[in-house]
């Protein structure tokens, strides 16, 4: 109980704290109060990763043979990687197709998905049950599962991360010939990247083919992979757009408005396409009848459908709406809330035998899970303050990436 | 091949009929990757070493349950010395409790409600969901058939527990670094290997379990069923189902009625995903073509920048 109030008063706090920058007001209060509360979310994670590893995943989390992937799975990562799919969508619109308008935040958009996976992966190694060989899916190879594939996917990929995030800390320290070399495998670099995220995106939806008999009809799919990798895309563009509001309101600098309703745009048609194809599978499968079946999941997907998809979709495709700041970023909100609720469903509601729910998560699995996103959000404003990742911070160096800051070091 | 026509009899199964039969004087081979996809074909599966269950014969004494624990050397915690069969608390599948006996109330065809007691454990698939899924090998098909578990590539992610279409693999929840994965293994590795039946069907005092290639236990059961005045349903429970198992209920009552999954398809599991993963090779080759030609096209002339 004392748990939950705890978690229940840290996510009240740090809205207030996301409603007041986005307002631009700074109440006095404010900081030493975020401050004070991420702290303390560390602590409890802290808390209970010494226990995870000391009395087992039982000890801390709701988890059980009935329900063995919970919310660290679920949500942490499916939605996490999912969130985090911005770093090779615009990667490949600034590189492969050459619309230079977004290399202005091609570098945070890049940092931001490097960061996520980095704490995916530590996710990954919290919630295996043996963590120590956590490398054995690189020797032990075993072809026909999919959660090898997705293992090794989300390794390299994490590798091409690190390569196209590196011109930002090479800069920095000023090596040149490095520079130079990143420089010239940067399309190979980028196009495997797709390569590898279009793979991983749809094969975290691909987990879930071998269970028919158990995730609920409305979303078990053989076009689950397509679904998964669609709204990946979707919601990662509006990560993009959510973080650059924020970053712009807490470093001041100015947000490329144009940019953003471009990137609205983009998402709403993404989400018009997936409705599409989810309302041709869901009539082909004959499966409509399961929203009345069971009212729990029913409401659940109706929500993730209208609230998440539907909505913005429609908000996002009025060019007057997207010109509203605040506007798009609430959409943008929306269509994330709709990624993380239809993998909650997926791996959570859908799988609950007979509208009786498998797992509850606890209260130190939601801890650990808010440690990571502050974490993350702290990582981010740590390296944007010390490196040249954000075009403003820096004015005689302008807007560029490996590129020209190689043409201007020569 | 009459390799198990004496081991049909309870407790006088033969050694040598067994060893030179299943084996062939190749040796055992058990657990390599290599053997993951063990030959596929109908013949080797109607050869595979199986138990009929017949749940008419059952008197849930669960000797089965304490032998199992005995020969598999797992903590034998269950206190039967107090009370009888029927009386005894359910008893769920746990990493260290490989099979569980418990009554079943449900009603049979001509809708009277009856009991009868329901021997749970992995059923052995010919096509395992769980060997599939497993991200590194830990749960292979051995050459003998049965599924085995390794725990030193298991990874614990927990995938086999998930994806298992009877609901068998379970979880050491309680273990901080080291947890593993406990199931069924048809006792292949100290007693099938050696010539002997599983130690469940070696301690089953009724005849309830019955041991013997697969193709003959089919035979046996769909004997049982058609020289019975139709006492039992026309349904052997694993004759189909996940594309067959290893393992063969005999009811009568409708099996779903005994807490039996009914929704688990004829077809095998595997195929699912390996219809997806078996395609990627070519679509990762096409898209590098395609944002290889892209990229290469509308980055021309930029070079000389």
């Amino acid at each position: 109980m004392i748990g939950w109030t705890f978690i229940i008063v840290c996510v009240a706090i740090l809205v207030w704290a996301a409603i007041n920058v986005s307002y631009d007001k700074r109440p006095r209060l404010l900081r030493p109060l975020v401050v004070l509360t991420v702290l303390l979310i560390w602590a409890a994670a802290l808390w209970t990763l010494i226990r995870r590893f000391t009395e087992g995943l039982g000890a801390v989390t709701g988890m059980n043979d009935a329900a063995p992937w919970g919310l660290w799975i679920g949500t942490d990562v499916f939605a996490g990687v999912a969130l985090a799919a911005g770093g090779f969508v615009i990667a490949a619109t600034v590189h492969i197709f050459k619309i230079e308008r977004f290399k202005p935040i091609l570098r945070p958009t890049v940092l931001t998905a490097f960061l996520g996976y980095v704490l995916v992966a530590i996710a990954l190694f919290i919630d295996i049950g043996r963590p120590l060989s956590w490398w054995h899916p690189l020797v032990m190879w075993q072809h026909h599962s999919i959660m090898f594939e997705v293992t090794w996917c989300v390794i390299l990929y994490s590798t091409v991360l690190a390569i196209e995030v590196s011109p930002v800390v090479l800069e920095r320290l000023g090596l040149t010939k490095l520079l130079r070399l990143v420089k010239i495998t940067t399309i190979p670099v980028v196009i495997a990247g797709v390569i590898l995220s279009t793979m991983h995106q749809s094969s975290l939806g691909s987990l879930y083919l071998i269970v028919p008999g158990k995730l609920y009809p409305l979303w078990y799919s053989p076009l689950l992979p397509a679904f998964f990798l669609i709204s990946a895309v979707a919601a990662g563009m509006c990560v993009v757009i959510v973080e650059s509001f924020f970053s712009a309101k807490l470093l001041k600098h100015g947000l490329e408005d144009s940019l953003m309703a471009d990137l609205g745009r983009a998402a709403s048609i993404i989400l018009f396409l997936y409705l599409i194809i989810k309302f041709a599978d869901v009539t082909a499968r004959d499966a409509w009848g399961f929203v009345l079946e069971r009212r729990f999941q029913g409401g659940l997907f109706l929500l993730e459908m209208v609230g998440g998809v539907a909505i913005p979709a429609i908000l996002l495709s009025f060019r007057k709406f997207r010109n509203l700041q605040r506007g798009l970023v609430a959409a943008s909100m929306l269509v994330m809330a709709g990624v993380v609720l239809n993998r909650m469903n997926v791996s959570w509601f859908g799988m609950a035998v007979h509208d009786q729910l498998n797992y509850i998560p606890t209260w130190m699995e939601i801890a650990l899970s808010l440690g990571f996103v502050a974490a993350g959000t702290f990582l981010f404003f740590l390296a944007v303050h010390f490196l040249p990742v954000l075009p403003s911070t820096k004015v005689e160096s302008p807007l560029e990436t490996t590129n020209e800051s190689g043409a201007v070091n020569r | 091949m009459n390799k198990f026509k004496h081991s049909t009899e309870v407790g006088t199964f033969n050694r040598r009929h067994f060893l030179q039969g299943v084996l062939g004087g190749s040796g055992l081979a058990v657990i390599s990757p290599a053997s993951l996809q063990a030959s596929s074909d109908i013949q080797s599966y109607a050869e595979v070493p199986s138990v009929l269950v017949d749940l008419t014969r059952c008197i849930g004494c669960r000797a089965c349950m304490r032998a199992c624990k005995d020969a598999n050397d797992l903590p034998n915690d269950t206190d039967l010395s107090e009370g009888f069969p029927g009386s005894w608390q359910h008893e769920e599948l746990r990493f260290d409790q490989w099979t569980v006996v418990n009554p079943e109330t449900g009603c049979d065809g001509e809708g009277r409600e009856i009991t009868r007691n329901v021997k749970k454990q992995c059923m052995q698939c010919l096509e395992p969901t769980c060997v599939s899924v497993c991200p590194v090998g830990a749960l292979t098909k051995s050459e003998l058939g049965p599924i085995l578990y390794n725990a030193d590539r298991c990874i614990g992610c927990r995938y086999c527990v998930m994806a298992c279409p009877f609901d068998i693999p379970k979880f050491e929840w309680s273990s901080g670094m080291s947890p593993v994965i406990g199931k069924c293994q048809m006792c292949t590795r100290k007693r099938l290997s050696q010539g002997l039946m599983p130690a469940c069907v070696e301690a089953c005092p009724t005849g309830a379990l019955k041991f013997g290639l697969r193709k003959d236990m089919l035979f046996e059961a769909q004997t049982r069923i058609k020289t019975s005045n139709d006492r039992y349903v026309d349904h052997i429970y694993g004759e189909k189902e996940a594309g067959g198992t290893a393992w063969l209920y005999l009811s009568d009552a409708p099996f779903e009625n005994l807490g039996f999954k009914s929704d688990v398809d004829v077809a095998p599991m595997p195929v699912l995903t390996w219809d997806v993963l078996s395609k990627i090779p070519v679509v990762a080759a096409a898209m590098a073509g395609l944002f290889g030609t892209v990229a290469w096209s509308l980055n021309r002339g930029e070079d000389d920048e």
